[in-house]
């Protein structure tokens, strides 16, 4: 089975590519990339005017299966990633129950082989039941699949235990993604505080309670040499700690979300939007400011979503009741476009780093992706003059708790492959 | 009388212009006369449905909301936390749903998080009051403060009222503050930086760490309860070096101008943040603010449900 992108802008930074070119996929894998290209038989795909990237792949997800399969499962999961024009996802292993060893992880892999082409690349959790105590079956789950380890959404508060955990992994080529939160100091915080704390009322979550850890997981990281990938840095200082260890040479890397990049604590109202309650909270429009400093310098290696799925009924609750986070998939790369590309601050070559290559780099286990003959047929099609009105109805995963709710956006993926697969074709998900 | 507010809600400072907030404590006025009658009735809001939805312990403000409803002939109907669904895990939102299909004219909700008067108004096609929400506001407060200020000093404008205590978990702070900015009076508010919110900047209040530098500028000390029952937290040492660095005793009212007057939102700590012989001492409103209380919820209410087309004021 062949097929043929005809007239797409080739856009990768690892293979030197940003050229208008066609390409043939024969049985998964490119075959060929030139000029005027032909199959003698098979199915064509018009790509003019549209920008075709190697697979994206988001470092941060959180499917909720098995526990709360009423907010995700892997299976709806896998399809709003399509929808957003991503080819794998890495979901956290903060389920119900948490997954915490290799039954879990084999598990979670059965559920993924649900026909569906996008790939999944499961975390699991570095410590038991995630209560930060002891060590996880990191070894057991390393065999069964997992790429990384990560108690996320929690924070190892011991760091004795986090230094015997990285200890311990280092042995084995994960990674360890760390959630950084110092618990005391961030306390009841629903709210980065300061301004907006102030003037809702409501607990405040200083920047220092990130920062502490950040910094801790950097020490430990030179003390160990096990590499450590911080998740979701929300703060100026954040990035800079990062800055300053990857200059030093230590195997630091760390990611931003969309919904810290593009929104600040100034969006929060008297309207108390629980969908903009997330963990870390939404900081200044000057941290806004220093992540994207720091994507475009290179301290931060790639844009992760932290989708984060919850049911209506929660998020409807009391700010200081309901529960964290918002959706992602969906809606990064039409926001990244928005805000970044299409308004000439950054290119697609930039782009293709922080979705493709940068998140596949802090998580060695994923492999490699380029627009290269030999390699998978895995790309991600991306039309950038496509209009997105933010609605409920619009979105394809289980839960519409996003933040960019009532958004117009510019610019949306219409194709998705994974192996020569279509996930997402004529900006629809494949039904399968 | 045909005034109206400008907004149909009380749920924070922001609802309230300055002319509101004037209307506001004329209104009181009138209704305080009312509070001295023997028969303390009027029929003004007769047919309407006032419900206090009190989801936090509060005798007091509970009270003198159904008093006034009483005394304006309103329907009042109490629902409060021990004998609401609540504790069966019924969230806000249902319950507010729950409430709107029996129809209702004005819902006054105390509740132990910031924002739930909003859940409520978005849930209710009726007036919303704020009777405390979370550590963020408290409006009828700080109006039944400012209506008992001009009653004993005669005027709001140009007044300077300092406000000692625990301004971080305040929701009467929180009201008090931009209230006091909107009627022409200078807030300063006195703390230990521990209870002070992150950016006391933004509030608009001079601040102040020593009460006693302070202390002669004041024509009202305003003292912020200390929450005994959350004193693990706290943000300082002990109650007797709070009392020495913060509370209102007869040495720091002889340091303080002649007039001025002290207040307290109730209940008092006796001996923590205001001595028992100033508690009682004739410069002590506390008492008179709880009587204000009853006329500036009744004005509220006669104002937020429509005022003149329920009938004429006393």
């Amino acid at each position: 089975m062949a097929l043929l992108l005809k007239g797409g802008r080739l856009v990768d930074p690892a293979a030197g590519l940003d050229t208008v070119a066609d390409v043939v996929i024969r049985d998964g894998v490119i075959v060929e990339i030139g000029e005027d290209l032909t199959i003698p038989k098979g199915v064509t795909i018009e790509c003019a005017e549209k920008v075709v990237l190697p697979g994206l792949v988001d470092l941060h997800v959180h499917l909720r299966e098995p526990g709360r399969e009423d907010e995700e499962t892997v299976s709806s999961g896998k399809r709003a990633a399509a929808h957003g024009g991503f080819a794998g996802i890495c979901p956290m292993p903060n389920t119900e129950p948490v997954a915490d060893e290799g039954s879990a992880i084999t598990a979670l892999m059965d559920l993924a082989d649900d026909g569906f082409p996008v790939q999944v690349f499961p975390v699991g959790a570095m410590t038991v039941k995630q209560a930060g105590e002891l060590m996880a079956e990191i070894g057991d789950m390393h065999h069964a699949g997992a790429v990384a380890f990560s108690d996320d959404g929690r924070c190892v508060q011991d760091s004795g235990v986090m230094r015997r955990v990285m200890d311990y992994a280092k042995m084995f080529p994960v990674t360890l993604m760390s959630h950084c939160q110092d618990d005391a100091l961030a306390g009841r915080g629903v709210v980065n505080e300061g301004v907006v704390s102030t003037r809702l009322g409501l607990p405040g979550y200083p920047a220092a309670a990130e920062e502490i850890m950040i910094a801790r997981d950097i020490a430990l990281c030179e003390l160990t040499g096990c590499r450590v990938h911080v998740q979701h840095v929300s703060t100026a200082r954040g990035v800079e700690l990062i800055r300053v260890a990857k200059a030093a040479g230590l195997p630091v890397t760390c990611e931003v979300t969309p919904h810290h990049l593009f929104l600040d604590e100034d969006m929060l109202d008297l309207t108390y939007d629980t969908n903009r309650k997330m963990n870390p909270p939404l900081r200044t429009a000057a941290d806004r400011e220093a992540l994207l400093d720091g994507l475009v310098d290179g301290t931060v290696d790639a844009i992760a979503t932290d989708h984060a799925p919850h049911a209506a009924h929660e998020k409807q609750l009391e700010f200081e009741l309901a529960p964290f986070g918002t959706t992602g998939l969906e809606t990064a790369l039409s926001l990244v476009n928005t805000h970044l590309v299409a308004c000439g601050r950054v290119t697609w070559s930039q782009v293709a780093q922080w979705m493709c290559h940068g998140p596949r780099s802090c998580v060695p286990l994923i492999p490699e992706q380029r627009i290269e003959v030999g390699r998978p047929g895995t790309l991600t099609i991306v039309d950038p003059e496509a209009r997105v009105e933010v609605t409920r109805e619009w979105f394809v995963g289980t839960s519409r708790n996003s933040a960019f709710l009532g958004a117009k956006l510019l610019g949306k993926a219409t194709e998705v492959l994974v192996d020569g697969e279509w996930a997402l074709k004529g900006g629809k998900v494949v039904e399968r | 009388m045909t005034a109206m507010l400008s907004s149909r809600h009380l749920m924070t400072m922001d609802d309230v212009t300055a002319d509101d907030i004037a209307l506001i404590l004329d209104t009181a006025e009138s209704f305080a006369e009312v509070n001295e009658r023997r028969i303390k009735k009027l029929p003004t809001l007769r047919g309407r449905t006032v419900i206090n939805l009190f989801l936090e312990p509060s005798t007091r403000t509970r009270m003198s909301f159904e008093i006034a409803a009483k005394r304006l002939s309103a329907d009042g109907v109490n629902f409060t936390a021990s004998s609401s669904a609540t504790v069966k895990g019924e969230s806000l939102r249902d319950t507010a749903a729950t409430l709107a299909a029996m129809s209702c004219d004005l819902v006054i909700v105390r509740h132990k998080y910031a924002g739930a008067p909003q859940i409520i108004a978005e849930m209710m096609d009726c007036s919303v009051v704020n009777g405390g929400d979370g550590v963020h506001e408290h409006p009828t407060q700080a109006l039944l403060d400012l209506y008992t200020m001009r009653q004993n000093l005669g005027h709001l404008e140009g007044l300077t009222v300092g406000i000692v205590g625990d301004i971080a978990h305040s929701r009467v702070a929180g009201s008090l503050v931009p209230a006091l900015r909107k009627v022409g009076a200078t807030p300063i508010i006195i703390a230990p930086p521990t209870l002070l919110p992150a950016r006391p900047d933004i509030l608009g209040a001079e601040v102040a760490y020593d009460f006693d530098q302070v202390l002669p500028r004041l024509d009202v000390a305003y003292m912020l309860r200390i929450q005994m029952e959350r004193f693990d937290e706290a943000g300082f040492p002990s109650l007797r070096e709070y009392a020495r660095l913060y509370g209102m005793n007869m040495k720091r009212l002889s340091a303080a101008k002649p007039e001025l007057v002290i207040m307290h939102p109730g209940p008092m700590n006796r001996g923590v943040e205001i001595s028992s012989d100033v508690a009682d001492h004739a410069r002590s409103l506390v008492l008179g603010q709880v009587e204000s209380g009853v006329a500036v919820r009744m004005a509220v209410m006669y104002l937020l449900l429509g005022g003149a087309d329920s009938g004429a004021a006393a």
